[in-house]
């Protein structure tokens, strides 16, 4: 019984594990949604109705590191189709798209570095959110 | 025979009359005058990059070199940016105050032509006299650039420019600029911005068949021009979840309080507002939550 078990639960992570591989849209919205959840935080502290907190801070920032690393290669080709806001151009301008993740990772880990308390967030954060603008402002499509 | 005469005399009478309505009019005497008034270019790059113009008529690269090219893709055709440059061959380098203000108020180029309001005048002409006087100043300070537009390509019968003479007598009042507003963080100043200078109604404003907006569902969000998706609901409702703080972070920093991030034309609104003193945009924050 339970060795049953213990098959049954290979097979579950075996297929969650294939989940990734296999659906780059499942994996790289997972990503995006962390990073709108990390980020929510972020814009409290921002608007002022939340202290400024260095935890959120560098919690926000790892996970961009972490989607920069990783969402470029969960977009092969053709996955532009099924429910997605990919854009087409995405496949037009792989090389800059690709290159836009890799501004995005560097920024933030300089951010990382330099932000030490409000002050420096205030100086340090807005470089890295114009990344997301201006990523999407070009390969996501609005919602319909 | 008789009846053939007839109804030849009356097309000629209405073709007559078509023509007679579309003509484009003169700059209004009062507007031409405030806006011979030598004016501030550092007020002006203020006004510049409220009123978006480097979004049409630059690259993101260089936002000061206004040599146009930029495809707006709408219903009607794709239609490019001119060039507005200080260039006076390709851009506006001969023109005057009172020609540029021609422009920003009716819709008419130097050679007296119908401009089509994918140039946003409906909303442009909402400005100032004083503001628009100071863009100019601003204008007549940056670099010359080369470089020549391709012509609108829409189809037959949207490529009769004249045909945009009934189009303003459809939608446009005669134009009476209003006064200046002080620039403070009020909802007037947010509402003069908002329907002047930063022409948020011309993606977020429904249009009817003929591209002309419904004042009745102003700011409730509308499908973007060029097609691609729509633009959001900004009206008390559409905003009902967001406060002041929300809508001025946002504005400021492209995120919004989800935590998402402003994509498509709305990212190039970021980039242009946060030129802005700080209290602009807090004003236009006011605004919207003043609920018109």
């Amino acid at each position: 019984m339970r060795r049953m078990v213990l098959a049954g639960l290979a097979i579950v992570a075996a297929a969650g594990a294939g989940l990734a591989a296999d659906d780059p849209l499942a994996a790289r919205q997972a990503l995006m949604k962390a990073n709108g959840k990390d980020t929510k935080a972020v814009f409290d502290i921002v608007k002022g109705a939340a202290p400024f907190s260095l935890e959120t801070v560098q919690t926000a920032l790892n996970q961009y590191i972490e989607t920069a690393e990783k969402a470029p290669a969960l977009f092969p080709e053709g996955s532009d189709k099924g429910k997605t806001q990919a854009l087409p151009a995405i496949w037009k301008n792989k090389a800059d798209f690709e290159a836009r993740f890799a501004k995005l990772g560097e920024d933030s880990k300089a951010a990382l570095a330099a932000i030490k308390d409000q002050a420096t967030f205030k100086a340090n954060y807005q470089p890295v959110l114009k990344n997301c603008n201006g990523c999407h402002e070009t390969y996501r499509a609005k919602e319909q | 025979m008789r009846a053939l005469a007839a109804l030849i005399i009356l097309a000629l009478a209405a073709a007559g009359a078509a023509w007679r309505l579309s003509e484009p009019g003169p700059l209004d005497p009062a507007v031409a005058a405030g806006v011979d008034k030598p004016g501030d270019a550092k007020a002006g790059e203020i006004v510049f990059w409220t009123a978006g113009c480097a979004s049409c008529h630059a690259s993101a690269q260089a936002p000061t070199a206004l040599s146009g090219g930029a495809e707006l893709k709408t219903p009607f055709g794709p239609i490019h940016a001119p060039n507005i440059s200080p260039d006076p061959q390709d851009g506006i380098g001969n023109w005057s105050a009172q020609d540029f203000a021609h422009a920003i108020y009716d819709g008419v180029d130097k050679a007296g032509r119908h401009l089509y309001p994918a140039f946003p005048y409906p909303s442009y002409r909402n400005m100032s006299v004083a503001d628009v006087s100071d863009l100019w100043a601003f204008l007549r300070s940056l670099a010359p650039v080369k470089g020549v537009s391709p012509p609108p390509g829409f189809g037959f019968p949207f490529n009769i420019r004249r045909a945009v003479g009934l189009w303003k007598r459809l939608y446009l009042a005669p134009v009476t600029p209003p006064q200046s507003v002080a620039a403070a963080d009020t909802a007037a100043y947010g509402r003069y911005l908002v329907k002047g200078a930063g022409h948020c109604g011309e993606c977020h404003t429904p249009r009817d068949f003929l591209g002309g907006p419904e004042p009745s569902k102003a700011l409730s969000g509308a499908p973007m021009p060029d097609g691609k998706g729509k633009s959001p609901n900004i009206t008390l409702s559409g905003l009902a979840k967001w406060d002041e703080g929300d809508i001025e972070t946002a504005l400021a920093v492209g995120i919004t309080p989800d935590g998402d991030s402003l994509g498509g034309a709305m990212a190039e609104v970021v980039r242009n507002l946060g030129h802005l003193p700080k209290g602009h945009v807090a004003a236009i924050a006011r605004y919207l939550k003043a609920g018109g």
